[in-house]
């Protein structure tokens, strides 16, 4: 059950991208480890003006 | 086993829709209609999409997508399938698939639900699975790239120029919906205008205080919004403040245009994504709700099958049943919009072909549910009720006794005290001619949800439900003026190449105030129309919506015919088959029929003759002028949307005429194959 709602809360945190910095640390981590990561906030502040360059909400 | 499970369901289905075709009863309960779509959904996605997916795409798992071939942590990355699918929907679902159905509802339940139906599981569902596999395969490529790299540089143009006309009319159209909705409601304007310093708070809190918590942000964010909707309620028991909010028309038009420009101008962490955050959370949260209470209520719907109105006559829009149907509804069963999602951010998260089926068929068979869900709400009420909210003072009367006698002339009985007591219950002063779809669709939202979760709050409910609504379309305003404004900075770019920088102020601020005037001056119009307005405007997103799908559809077909498969060609075809009769048909009726209910040409000719003649009050001889040139400017606009169809298609047509003849044509744009490996599945 407590492995279920883990799930859960997993899911519902990569849903709305509340983990997208933790998966930019793992990512970063494994494939340019020399280099230094951004902190959260820089990283965060990237993030949303990529994802607001173009088409992403309908009618 | 499994094949007798899905006879059986093959079996509910065809029953439950032949009750419902056949029932000629009083009213029929909503769970017919549940059952129905339920069946024809799980039919269509178990069969056909396997089917489309199998042997006209050939999706093969094995091959590697661009999310794990170029993945690069930021917008290529290999996701989760029900990650995806939740992105994907919540992306395409907006206001469209709620107001569509509301408004063809006046032709009956009937028709309205089998277009649903069929036009989602043939046609809506498979454009959006086919154009995000195509995207998925050219590495995401836009629908406008695949256009030109496909069909060559007319077929790219079209889809570009057919992309812009959409989203300003579209825009418009939204922002009178929204409009008509806070229209002389304190209520509905406070709780509304509570929206912006709710987002900007949490665009705040989310850069500058705990930067990337999004969902505890979300979470503060809509308690915020829910307070906003119960202040509102005493801001309308104030005598003072309630006044503030008291707005007509044209200033809240202005509220609204003013609103859409600094939007699009401002840094988007500061409204714009903050805003979508909300507007995310509550789209989804609705729409379980809605489900939830349509099925433990499974009201009885009280709008006949059929009304007579399919003859052309009816009070919301003019036109008959066939072609007007097919425009008005187009969110929920076809939309040419969600092409230009299913080539954008979402094919750079698949991590594999196999998931191509559940989030381009699935999501949008889950957007043609909201449809169906929206369909129900506004049958439920009483047919009365529902023409005399919908229909503008142009048709139906201006004063209320007028009203009602028009009305009750049509078979439909109501009475000026029944809809002043429904209005304070809702917390209105008058619900009369509240068009747009917003509001009788709030006062269905209203009915069922406080029947579900407790009476007495019929008017939080509804406030409520404008709220939802208006951040929806607010969201969709703000979204559509930026991409409008990547566009026309892109076109211009093209020319001189400073202006392509999409940073650079002042052409910031230059192209956002070429898109927001663009649609501004639609808006305007249709707000100072004493026919309401939606009935001019809503076609014509209508018809530039599925003039969208057309494109996509001949982008898919050329492709299809490309990779020799012109025995499959209609899978695709034949939806664009029936899109361009639909639309060739509506705009050809909207420019030339001599009702001047549907015809452009002839309504701008008739107010212009009365104009002249100073037969015209001086209020609406005030106005006359402009609403003449903008139904000359609608007729032109009409035209050129049709040509642009027509363009791409003959361009598609010739493409697979040269296939077939063995002539040479542009060669595939198709990423090369490569397998995929565990090593670069593996994040």
């Amino acid at each position: 059950m407590k492995q279920r709602l883990l799930a859960c809360w997993r899911l519902l945190r990569e849903l709305t991208t509340d983990d997208a910095y933790e998966r930019y640390l793992e990512h970063h981590a494994a494939t340019h480890g020399d280099a230094a990561p951004l902190d959260r906030r820089t990283f965060f502040v990237r993030e949303q003006q990529r994802k607001w360059e173009g088409v992403n909400r309908c009618c | 086993m499994k094949k007798i499970l899905w006879s059986l369901v093959a079996l509910i289905g065809a029953f439950a829709l032949g009750g419902i075709a056949l029932q000629r009863g009083e009213s029929i309960n909503a769970m017919w209609i549940v059952v129905a779509a339920i069946c024809v959904y799980s039919l269509g996605y178990r069969f056909y999409s396997a089917w489309v997916a199998a042997r006209v795409l050939s999706v093969d798992p094995t091959r590697a997508t661009p999310a794990t071939r170029l993945n690069n942590g930021r917008d290529f990355v290999p996701t989760n399938r029900w990650i995806v699918f939740g992105h994907h929907f919540a992306a395409i679902a907006g206001p469209g698939p709620l107001v569509g159905p509301t408004l063809a509802a006046q032709f009956g339940y009937l028709p309205g639900t089998l277009w649903i139906l069929v036009g989602a599981v043939l046609g809506g569902c498979v454009q959006d699975m086919v154009i995000l596999f195509m995207s998925t395969r050219r590495n995401g490529r836009s629908l406008g790239q695949m256009a030109r790299d496909e069909l060559g540089p007319v077929g790219g143009y079209a889809a570009i120029v057919g992309a812009l006309m959409i989203m300003v009319i579209l825009i418009a159209v939204l922002g009178l919906v929204v409009v008509n909705a806070m229209k002389n409601s304190p209520w509905a304007s406070s709780t509304v205008f509570a929206t912006i310093p709710i987002a900007i708070l949490m665009g705040f809190y989310l850069r500058n205080l705990r930067p990337g918590r999004v969902l505890e942000t979300s979470l503060i964010g809509v308690a915020l919004l829910l307070f906003g909707v119960v202040a509102g309620g005493w801001i309308d028991a104030h005598p003072t403040l309630r006044e503030w909010f008291n707005l007509d028309g044209p200033h809240l038009a202005g509220f609204v245009i003013g609103y859409g420009f600094i939007a699009a101008v401002l840094p988007v962490w500061l409204l714009l994504a903050p805003r979508d955050y909300l507007s995310t959370f509550l789209k989804l949260g609705v729409v379980v709700l809605l489900a939830i209470a349509v099925i433990t209520m499974h009201p009885h719907l009280k709008m006949p099958a059929v009304t007579q109105f399919v003859d052309g006559t009816g009070p919301i829009f003019g036109g008959k049943m066939f072609p007007f149907l097919f425009i008005t509804i187009a969110c929920g069963a076809i939309s040419g919009f969600h092409a230009l999602i299913s080539s954008g951010t979402t094919p750079k998260l698949i991590g594999s072909e196999a998931d191509i089926r559940m989030v381009g068929y699935g999501s949008m068979m889950l957007e043609s549910i909201v449809a169906i869900m929206a369909m129900i709400a506004a049958t439920l009420l009483d047919p009365g009720v529902f023409f005399a909210i919908n229909s503008g003072p142009g048709v139906v009367g201006a004063t209320k006794d007028a009203a009602v006698a028009t009305i009750t002339s049509w078979g439909f009985p109501v009475t000026v005290d029944q809809m002043d007591s429904l209005a304070r219950e809702m917390g209105e002063t008058t619900l009369f001619a509240r068009t747009g779809g917003a509001p009788s669709l709030a006062v269905g939202m209203a009915s069922i949800f406080s029947s579900a979760f407790g009476r007495g709050l019929l008017a939080l409910w509804y406030h409520f439900a404008i709220m939802f609504e208006a951040v929806f379309i607010l969201t969709t305003i703000d979204a559509g003026t930026r991409v409008g404004r990547f566009m026309v900075q892109d076109a211009i770019g093209h020319v001189w190449q400073r202006f392509g920088a999409t940073s650079w102020y002042p052409s910031v601020l230059i192209s956002s105030a070429l898109v927001v005037s663009g649609w501004g001056y639609f808006l305007y119009i249709g707000v100072i129309d004493p026919n309401g307005g939606i009935n001019i405007l809503w076609p014509l997103f209508g018809i530039a919506n599925q003039l969208l799908a057309g494109i996509a559809l001949c982008v898919a077909t050329g492709i299809i015919v490309k990779q020799g498969k012109l025995r499959y060609a209609w899978v695709t075809g034949a939806p664009l088959a029936w899109l361009a009769i639909v639309t060739t048909t509506a705009a050809w009726q909207k420019v030339t029929s001599p009702d001047v209910r549907i015809g452009f040409l002839s309504a701008a000719d008739q107010l212009a003759d009365k104009f002249a003649a100073g037969t015209l009050s001086a209020q609406q001889a005030a106005v006359a002028p402009q609403l003449i040139f903008n139904q000359r400017l609608d007729a032109a606009l009409a035209i050129i949307l049709t040509c642009i169809l027509w363009i791409v298609i003959a361009d598609m047509l010739r493409i697979s005429w040269r296939v077939s003849k063995g002539l040479p044509v542009l060669p595939t744009s198709e990423a090369p194959a490569v397998t995929a490996t565990p090593a670069l599945e593996a994040r």
